[in-house]
């Protein structure tokens, strides 16, 4: 159990922000955390690691790692940490870099093994490709046998398929050690495949806390389903118009009306949602 | 010329070596801690260290001559105490040019740590806090080892510059034979006295020496980053 209640006061680049969390995390809970950049995700998950310092209380399993009188230092609360960047020990092989953290050979060989780095663990880590690094660098946060697994952005660099097969090694990691793991991700699939607990900061607060679904679905009334987009532009054609969209990678055509082309402005954002429609959903090979 | 060759005194060579070996070492012990410390200070005393640290490159060696002149003869503070208490004079010996040579080699010796401290990632100091080390270990085990060029350069730097050293020596310690009198002190006497072929001989040792000292440390820079930052799958 963890019981975090913080505040501290951030310089960005849109002027001075006020960080004020309270969050109680149950043991073994896979959260993630999302919202904007600069939203004080990051912050957030530094001062739990003990990396910066906030006021406020932390407490894990009823042992107090910070309060008015104590700061447990960053090296007491053995903590697993994953950088987006990997952060990787340069001037050591694979190997080494897991042993650095603990001497446990039994330990290191094991999750070299379930990640699939065996043959790798006597190369230097820039010899290495990003997905391999990200693997290494998850291996390297388990060998203390962390309470608390804390990734920030982990997958964000790397390519769809070295994500999908990240998320299953990371889920595995999470289960087999039992750790309490906080995720910092801005994708919603990988949110909703990992995490049972999908918090949202926006200026430093939490605006919504709740389950995969509750949160990431963004539906409302009786809409069936909608995706947010971008208005790109309105074509007329003949007596009807044509409205481009972006919905992430994807430009969609959505015939409107003249009426609701009056009221559309182009380059704004638009919510693109049907009622009663039953969608044909194929596998895409 | 052979005969020349033969009958060189080789001590004030040997000299500049020795002098610029000590000074190495003593700065690098020195320096280590004050790299490191500036390279993580987010403190407002930085720039005002960072600028006294740098002071040496900018002054005629003169000045730094005088000052320490100043400061370690019998009849200053610092000079009367090391007299009383130890029993040593500071200056117009080896022990003058020592202290003399680790002012005047200063920047040379912490800006290249510093500023091979502050190209590391962060990220790696903090992974291995994480992993419960000290900084201490950090300090060995991650941060030197990642930095082997800046180390290597530093030190190499700092040898070359103080075994080139001449105007602070000059001063400090005068021109004592196997005390104070280095190869570029008897270079220079050697000119004064028109002994031109000596000169010729010392200048080039000197020449081809610091060039072999330079060369093997661009050769190891271009091997080191081929090897821990290219790409070769």
């Amino acid at each position: 159990m963890i019981k975090i209640d913080i505040k501290k006061q951030l310089h960005g680049s849109i002027g001075t922000m006020n960080l004020d969390v309270k969050l109680d995390i149950k043991a073994k809970e896979f959260l993630a955390l999302t919202g904007a950049s600069g939203s004080g995700k990051t912050t957030l998950l530094r001062s739990l690691a003990g990396l910066e310092k906030a006021d406020g209380t932390i407490i894990v399993d009823n042992e107090i790692w910070q309060d008015k009188k104590n700061f447990l230092p960053v090296q007491k609360r053995k903590i697993g940490f994953v950088f987006q960047d990997y952060a990787l020990f340069d001037n050591m092989t694979v190997k080494e870099n897991l042993l650095y953290v603990k001497k446990d050979k039994e330990l290191a060989n094991h999750l070299l093994g379930i990640t699939e780095l065996g043959s790798l663990k006597d190369r230097l880590p820039n010899s290495l490709s990003g997905g391999q690094k990200q693997r290494v660098s998850l291996c390297r946060a388990m060998m203390n046998r962390p309470k608390l697994l804390l990734m920030d952005e982990p997958l964000s660099a790397l390519d769809s398929t070295m994500r999908i097969k990240l998320q299953n090694e990371i889920l595995q990691l999470h289960e087999e050690f039992k750790t309490t793991t906080i995720l910092v991700s801005h994708e919603p699939s990988e949110i909703y495949k990992l995490s049972n607990r999908v918090v949202v900061l926006k200026d430093g607060q939490i605006i919504d806390d709740g389950d995969a679904k509750k949160v990431l679905l963004k539906t409302n009334g009786s809409a069936k389903f909608s995706f947010e987009g971008k208005l790109l532009d309105i074509v007329q054609m003949d007596i009807i118009f044509v409205a481009i969209i972006a919905i992430g990678q994807q430009l969609v055509e959505v015939t409107i009306t003249s009426n609701e082309a009056k009221n559309l402005i182009i380059g704004e954002k638009v919510i693109v949602s049907t009622k009663a429609f039953a969608p044909t959903i194929t596998q895409r090979l | 010329m052979f005969e020349t060759l033969v009958n060189l005194d080789l001590a004030p060579l040997f000299l500049s070596f020795k002098l610029a070996f000590v000074t190495t070492l003593i700065l690098f012990v020195f320096s280590l801690p004050l790299a490191w410390y500036l390279s993580q200070s987010k403190s407002k005393m930085k720039p005002f260290i960072e600028a006294v640290t740098a002071l040496p490159i900018v002054l005629p060696p003169s000045v730094i001559g005088f000052y320490i002149l100043w400061a370690l003869s019998i009849n200053s503070p610092v000079g009367i105490f090391f007299e009383e208490v130890f029993g040593v004079k500071l200056v117009f010996n080896f022990t003058g040019i020592v202290i003399a040579s680790c002012f005047y080699s200063l920047p040379f010796m912490v800006q290249p740590l510093q500023s091979g401290f502050e190209s590391i990632n962060k990220n790696m100091l903090e992974a291995s806090l994480l992993a419960g080390k000290s900084k201490f270990e950090t300090l060995f085990r991650v941060a030197l080892p990642n930095i082997k060029p800046a180390l290597i350069t530093a030190i190499i730097v700092t040898f070359a510059h103080t075994v080139g050293e001449f105007g602070v020596v000059l001063m400090v310690g005068g021109s004592i034979p196997n005390e104070t009198k280095v190869a570029a002190v008897a270079i220079y006497e050697f000119v004064e006295i028109i002994d031109y072929e000596s000169a010729h001989i010392y200048s080039a040792i000197m020449l081809i020496l610091s060039f072999i000292v330079l060369l093997s440390v661009y050769i190891f820079n271009q091997k080191y980053n081929r090897k821990f930052t290219g790409f070769h799958r």
